[in-house]
């Protein structure tokens, strides 16, 4: 206490001991941020999209537009019933196909398809569509997402894997032709 | 007692509580107009919250944070657990007490004006506070893995990823991967058992403690200003002129209102029972309609009313700029009148506020922008449109129905209020109009011309022409009517 030198050594060495813990703490925080940030992570494309299939063409008839689900292509134990994902399948005509994602093009809500009116209403905050997933009224300001679809011999596979929303879509349209 | 008492000394020795607490208690003196029935939200608060984590504790001993098996032990709680359900229903009332105290509390402060100097930071805090609160009541919602957990979380990410740029990370890193799925629960879980409420014990514990630094708000008079130079005199001044011992003088009314929330809290849970869960999270039923808990309702109105353009601004912005505004606030109006005699402003603002929240939850309790989807099915057409009418009319009445018009319109009072009511709509439409407006639709409405044969449509407006009360002539075309 008494002495100004020893106080500014002894000073300097719990700076020094600051540096010390801050240093270390800097390096671990490389990997914690790392594992907190993993779910970024898919997004460079580890698998978590892949292509899956809906079933047998057989069971989609031509012209009508029938309510499919499919396995999550990155399923987890975990997720339980969160894992099977529906979609609508439009058979326009042959191969012709659109598989319309559930998700309401405005805040994610179910849709539903009303055959006789030719219509998908969402229960939540009334956008409705069209037959070919273009938007006919309400809140939403696009039409419904698309997943890309091909056909693999009689079966209708189709690109998933992302829960449909506007940052998705537009950054599935950076990767591939976009179909929405 | 006396071995008692000196168990306690030895303690004291080692602790040196003792006069902390006197401090805090006892000593501590508050302006004796502090010591008000208006002045126990707060407490009542905290002594929710208290409940919340003793019921949340419990809860944790039974629930499966996993979205394969969180449904079914909810189910194993309400049904199976002796007394789950009460627990359950304890923490789901609590829940939406606290949100009401929180809210009442900040009214309460706002308008007695003790956000103002020295009481900024106090305030900033309960901001913060707030925010937490409703934190816990989405993550919270979410946590009862339910058919509306399941879609809120895709409201949720769909909102995320309206954010320019990051978008698509933010969803991401709110779902715990690309869709919802077991990740996504677990770090709610997460959220909801540590982060948030680690947050919230250590902000609530600053707040309390400046309660007793700076001493409880006096009753604003009318007229008595508060100025930064002299403000902290006068307090002590006050305090020590016509103060009391904020133990007992104070306190009694904080018990005796906290006990009577707690009562309402467990009437609430006895009475009225818990929260769902609703159906199971499983995205392949679709036939649902998520909704929001109680206090989300009015954004869900929000979300229904806004202009589609407008959504997205709105969204990002609007929370931006109403949270800046009240962190800002304390700083921006920190001197001055405290009374809300004197501040007419703040007056209108709380109740335009509340008149705001309260018609958009209104609004948000029957939902009339969405379809009734079984409308077109569940709903009869009145007798009255089908009494003596031609059997080309009542195939009109057919086509309204099987073609769903019903979700959207109502007849008779009871349909879909998404489009206008149709009861007069020929008073309103000439035949022509009506067959333009249901061929290519008009503002809300869609165009049915792909969906309705020549003849439906003769049918189906020829119906609609006989839509007016009996007193009523039908619209006419004044341009023919001059001819």
């Amino acid at each position: 206490m008494s002495e100004p030198s020893g106080l500014s050594r002894r000073s300097a060495l719990m700076k020094l001991g600051i540096l010390i813990n801050g240093g270390i703490a800097a390096i671990l925080a490389v990997p914690i941020v790392g594992y907190l940030l993993s779910p970024l992570r898919g997004k460079a494309g580890q698998g978590f999209d892949a292509w899956v299939s809906l079933g047998p063409l057989a069971q989609f008839p031509e012209g009508q537009t029938r309510l499919s689900k499919f396995q999550n292509p990155s399923v987890s134990p975990s997720d339980g019933q969160t894992a099977e994902i529906p979609c609508w399948v439009r058979r326009v005509t042959g191969q012709t196909f659109q598989v319309f994602a559930i998700n309401c093009a405005h805040l994610g809500c179910p849709v539903r398809w009303f055959a006789q009116s030719g219509l998908f209403m969402c229960p939540c905050h009334g956008g409705v569509y069209y037959a070919d997933g273009s938007r006919a009224s309400g809140p939403p300001e696009r039409g419904l997402f698309q997943y890309p679809y091909r056909v693999d011999g009689d079966q209708l596979v189709i690109h998933a894997g992302e829960l449909p929303t506007l940052a998705a879509d537009a950054a599935a349209g950076r990767r591939k032709p976009c179909v929405g | 007692m006396r071995w008692l008492e000196s168990i306690g000394l030895w303690l004291d020795q080692r602790l040196h509580l003792s006069g902390l607490i006197r401090e805090a208690t006892t000593q501590h003196r508050v302006p004796r107009s502090s010591a008000s029935w208006w002045y126990v939200f707060g407490s009542a608060a905290l002594t929710v919250f208290i409940l919340q984590v003793i019921t949340g504790i419990l809860l944790a001993l039974l629930y499966v944070p996993s979205a394969a098996e969180a449904w079914n032990s909810l189910q194993t709680l309400n049904h199976t657990v002796t007394l789950g359900w009460f627990v359950r229903a304890l923490h789901g009332w609590g829940s939406n007490f606290m949100i009401a105290l929180v809210l009442i509390h900040m009214v309460q402060v706002f308008l007695f004006g003790a956000h103002k100097y020295p009481r900024e930071f106090s305030w900033v805090l309960g901001v913060c506070l707030l925010l937490m609160t409703l934190g816990m009541a989405f993550t919270g919602q979410v946590l009862r893995f339910d058919q509306d957990a399941y879609w809120g979380l895709g409201i949720g990410a769909s909102i995320m990823g309206r954010v320019p740029i990051l978008g698509g990370w933010l969803v991401n890193l709110m779902l715990g991967g690309p869709i919802i799925g077991g990740n996504t629960l677990s770090r709610f879980f997460a959220l909801h058992v540590f982060v948030i409420p680690g947050i919230l014990i250590a902000l609530v514990s600053l707040h309390v403690l400046m309660v007793f630094t700076l001493g409880i708000n006096e009753w604003p008079m009318p007229g008595r200003l508060v100025r930064r130079a002299t403000y902290l005199k006068e307090y002590e001044e006050l305090t020590k002129s016509d103060g009391v011992p904020f133990v007992p003088d104070a306190i009694w009314k904080d018990l005796i209102f906290a006990g009577c929330i707690l009562l309402a809290v467990a009437l609430c849970a006895i009475l009225l029972g818990p929260f769902g869960p609703s159906g199971q999270p499983d995205p392949t039923i679709i036939q649902t309609v998520p909704k929001p808990d109680f206090f989300f309702l009015w954004l869900y109105a929000l979300l229904s009313l806004l202009p589609p353009q407008l959504e997205t601004p709105v969204l990002l912005i609007a929370p931006v700029i109403g949270i800046g505004v009240l962190l800002l606030l304390p700083f921006l109006s920190g001197e001055g009148e405290k009374s809300w005699k004197r501040r007419p402003i703040a007056v209108l603002t709380v109740l335009l506020a509340a008149v705001t929240l309260g018609t958009f939850t209104k609004l948000a309790s029957y939902t009339p922008w969405s379809p009734k989807m079984n409308a077109w099915s569940g709903l009869p057409v009145p007798e009255q449109c089908l009494k003596q009418r031609s059997p080309l009319e009542r195939q009109g009445a057919l086509v309204f129905q099987e073609k769903q018009c019903r979700n959207c319109h109502a007849l008779g009072g009871t349909g879909g209020e998404r489009g206008p009511a149709l009861d007069a709509v020929a008073t309103r439409l000439t035949e022509d109009q009506l067959i333009r407006q249901v061929l290519q639709g008009r503002g809300n409405m869609p165009a049915y011309g792909k969906n309705l044969s020549p003849a439906e449509v003769t049918a189906l407006v020829a119906f609609l022409a006989t839509l007016h009360p009996s007193g009523q002539r039908p619209a006419r075309d004044a341009s023919l009517a001059a001819q």
